[in-house]
């Protein structure tokens, strides 16, 4: 391979790629002549499982290197096209996937900050910093913060930043993938959990960066594919059009005139009301759960005793008893149903408007959405700009103009999904406002019963009025079904749910294998060898590398067993932290030669200090952690949510970089230079960072 | 190693050019985003003007920005003599 130039290189992976697109496509139509004799679904899901693991075992297997440019940077040879690809499977994670589409339907326009927030970043990462990076040419990013700033506490600082964020992350992608897993073949989460986790490793054990970018190219081609097929066909049906970016607005303006409907029919009120009458019910006996609980178990024992006086239908009895049985066992148990009964309150709204804009009972309440909103589309930008294992991807490309070029092709796959995702939201409103809703309890749609038999937080229905006909407010739907069940709301057969399936897995594993590489290298690289052991040989050093990626999957795949509780709070917040502790410093430290090591370390830290100073004291779980008692209320600023914590944090780390550097001594004259060799691709007589 | 004036002209214009792609940027999110409720009132094919810059439009602007700052500043880059040669 090392005597072909770069444009055979490229020729090659173009062949290869073609054929393998080609090949996966022939092996889902084989699959679905196989359904059509017989196949059973069980069966499907088990052979995309095996078949597209394999295949990343496959080309991880067979990029295996010992050397360590190859290891770290895939040989600096990947073309700016195909890190495009790559970057978007690394980018792209299983709640992009699976979850973002679901977020836009519940959430409308609110939820267009995701949309904004993850694809706006790359513009910053354009501008700011891909190119620049790339031109320094090392290993990872606490390698520029500890060349630019000198030392190794800035350095230190970048790798407790890295390897906080990136695990946070990890965790959520090992349990997305434990999640799939168990959905579509039945194991059991905990042995989903360690399944995925030998195919993340396999992707990335042997090769490192270099495995892990063919394999997060061929992982990017199938969760395209299983994303588009589904919409483009839901799209063809009910729009009559095959680009559902363009025509969805069809599906919407119906979806506006029914959400209109719904809000005044009389049936749908009585449901709200009866929801409303629950909460309200719930909140009361929260007030004394004690008294409430004797007095309801009272209550049911004396049904049931009087009952059986009266003689009553065997039926009755039996319904009597039942209820007995299911009787909360404790005033623990009990509180905790009142707690979600009491959460019915948010049901027993109308629907919202989906297009419109920070929904709010009165001007102030839509005045802190709005703010809301801005501020999260800044933080997942910024954060998205400062992300590790993003910009890693861009030390990768052979040069400084494909680095920049790199950025717009990832940008545009992200894209094809991203901008997807809106429409597929108000697609599946469409069918569920207007054919779901107002059908027939007998007669429901298949994806209804059959989803809720393999999860019931996916979808449940229930007839609460009891008047045999569907209420929208009867029905809840997670946040994961719209992805789930687009297929068969789309009426394509099983074999296309076990294709989104595989590409909500290729999702899963390429962000994992991405962000676990950046903690091992910021631990085998950062740590050790530039801190603890420069003289280490190759050989060692790479063996420590891989030693640490098992160490750390093992540990993040313990973590994501035990489910924890708010690992989406801790995604979210993974931005901000990013935001804060590296773009101020990055940032200035290519384009402000002032910029001295004082000022980045304080800076690093003040962002970072801030950041989380405000989610301790305004999330909730955060707040039982650190024991924090005082109203949350008075702990807001301008009525800011926690997970948009970045927002004091990015301006306030540039704040204190530039006044600390002001009253400290300018950086010598090889920062200098260093920093004017980053600003230039190419400069005659040059001085040279590349890493070897 | 010393910068020529042609150096620094380079980079003046590389400036120049991210400060407006920087104000493109600004505008698109943060000043179309705060006037969404406004912007709604105005409906093209269906959508709500507002809605489908959140969800389509801010997204294609961005792309076409990156790929326009690639291409000019690798031209850039041959114009001021300081593009990479090949590997």
């Amino acid at each position: 391979m090392a005597t072909q130039t770069q444009a055979q290189f490229k020729q090659s992976l173009k062949k290869y790629y073609s054929l393998y697109a080609g090949g996966f496509i022939a092996f889902v139509i084989l699959l679905a002549i196989a359904e059509q004799m017989g196949l059973p679904n069980r069966w499907i899901g088990y052979c995309f499982l095996f078949a597209t693991v394999g295949l990343y075992a496959m080309i991880g297997i067979m990029s295996r290197t010992a050397d360590v440019a190859e290891y770290y940077v895939a040989g600096r040879r990947v073309p700016a096209f195909f890190n495009g690809m790559a970057t978007g499977a690394d980018w792209m994670s299983a709640a992009s996937f699976i979850g973002m589409a679901g977020g836009l339907y519940i959430q409308g326009y609110d939820g267009l900050a995701f949309i904004m927030g993850w694809t706006g970043g790359y513009v910053l990462v354009a501008l700011f910093l891909a190119p620049y990076l790339r031109k320094f040419g090392q290993f990872t990013i606490p390698d520029f913060l500890g060349e630019r700033y000198g030392g190794h506490t800035a350095r230190s600082i970048g790798v407790f930043a890295a390897v906080l964020c990136s695990f946070t992350y990890v965790v959520a992608q090992i349990y997305g993938v434990g999640l799939i897993t168990s959905r579509f073949t039945g194991l059991e989460f905990g042995v989903g959990v360690f399944v995925g986790l030998g195919g993340i490793l396999v992707c990335s054990f042997l090769g490192g960066m270099r495995a892990v970018t063919w394999t997060q190219v061929a992982q990017y081609i199938i969760l395209i594919i299983a994303y588009l097929l589904p919409v483009v066909w839901l799209s063809v049906q009910i729009t009559h059009f095959p680009i559902p970016q363009l025509s969805y607005g069809y599906a919407l303006e119906k979806v506006t005139e029914r959400e209109k409907v719904i809000k005044v029919d009389p049936k749908e009120i009585e449901v709200r009301n009866i929801l409303k009458a629950k909460a309200t019910d719930a909140e009361a006996k929260l007030k004394d759960p004690a008294a409430a609980y004797a007095a309801d178990k009272a209550a049911a024992e004396k049904k049931l005793a009087d009952l059986k006086a009266a003689n009553a239908a065997p039926d009755q009895v039996a319904a009597a008893e039942k209820s007995l049985t299911a009787f909360p066992k404790d005033v623990d148990a009990a509180k905790a149903q009142w707690t979600k009964e009491k959460g019915l309150a948010a049901r027993a709204a109308p629907p919202r408007p989906h297009a419109e804009a920070f929904v709010g009972k009165d001007d102030a309440a839509r005045n802190t959405a709005r703010l809301n909103f801005l501020a999260l589309v800044f933080c997942l930008m910024v954060g998205t700009a400062a992300l590790p294992h993003i910009l890693m991807r861009y030390y990768t490309t052979p040069s400084v103009e494909e680095a920049r070029q790199s950025v717009g092709w990832s940008l545009f796959f992200i894209f094809l999904l991203y901008f997807t995702a809106p429409s597929l939201a108000v697609l599946v409103k469409f069918d569920v406002y207007t054919h779901l809703v107002g059908s027939s309890f007998a007669d429901l749609p298949r994806w209804v019963a059959s989803w809720a038999a393999v999860d019931p937080t996916l979808v449940s229905i229930k007839d609460l009025n009891g008047d045999g006909i569907v209420q929208l407010a009867e029905i809840v739907l997670g946040q994961d079904i719209i992805v789930l069940a687009t297929p068969e709301i789309a009426g394509l057969p099983y074999v296309v749910s076990g294709l989104v399936a595989a590409g909500g897995l290729a999702a899963a594993l390429s962000t994992a294998d991405g962000l676990l590489l950046t903690i091992a290298n910021a631990l085998s690289h950062d740590v050790y060898y530039k801190m603890i052991d420069p003289h280490a040989s190759t050989k060692r050093r790479l063996t420590i590398a891989k030693m640490l990626l098992l160490v750390v999957a093992a540990i993040a795949a313990t973590v994501a067993s035990q489910k924890p509780a708010d690992i989406l709070f801790l995604v979210s917040a993974a931005f901000s932290f990013a935001a804060a502790a590296f773009f101020p410093a990055l940032v200035l430290g290519i384009f402000w030669k002032r910029a001295s090591s004082w000022g980045a370390v304080l800076g690093m830290a003040a962002g970072l200090g801030i950041t989380f100073y405000y989610m301790a004291m305004t999330q909730p779980w955060l707040r039982g952690l650190f024991g924090v008692t005082s109203p949350v209320a008075d702990n807001m600023w301008f009525g800011i949510n926690p997970i948009s914590a970045g927002v004091f944090g990015v301006p306030l780390g540039f704040a204190v970089i530039i006044i600390v550097s002001l009253l400290t001594p300018a950086p010598d004259k090889k920062t200098q230079e260093l920093i004017e060799h980053v600003r230039y691709p190419h400069l005659r007589g040059d001085i040279d960072t590349r890493a070897t | 190693m010393q910068l020529t004036e042609r150096h620094k002209e380079y980079w003046r214009r590389n400036m120049k050019m991210t400060a407006i792609l920087l104000a493109i940027w600004f505008v698109v999110t943060y000043v179309v985003g705060w006037y969404a409720r406004e912007l709604n009132e105005l409906v093209i094919f269906g959508f709500p003007f507002g809605f489908y810059m959140g969800a389509q439009g801010s997204l294609i602007i961005y792309v076409i920005m990156i790929f326009y700052y690639a291409i000019r500043m690798n031209k850039l880059d041959k114009e001021y003599d300081v593009a990479e040669g090949e590997g």
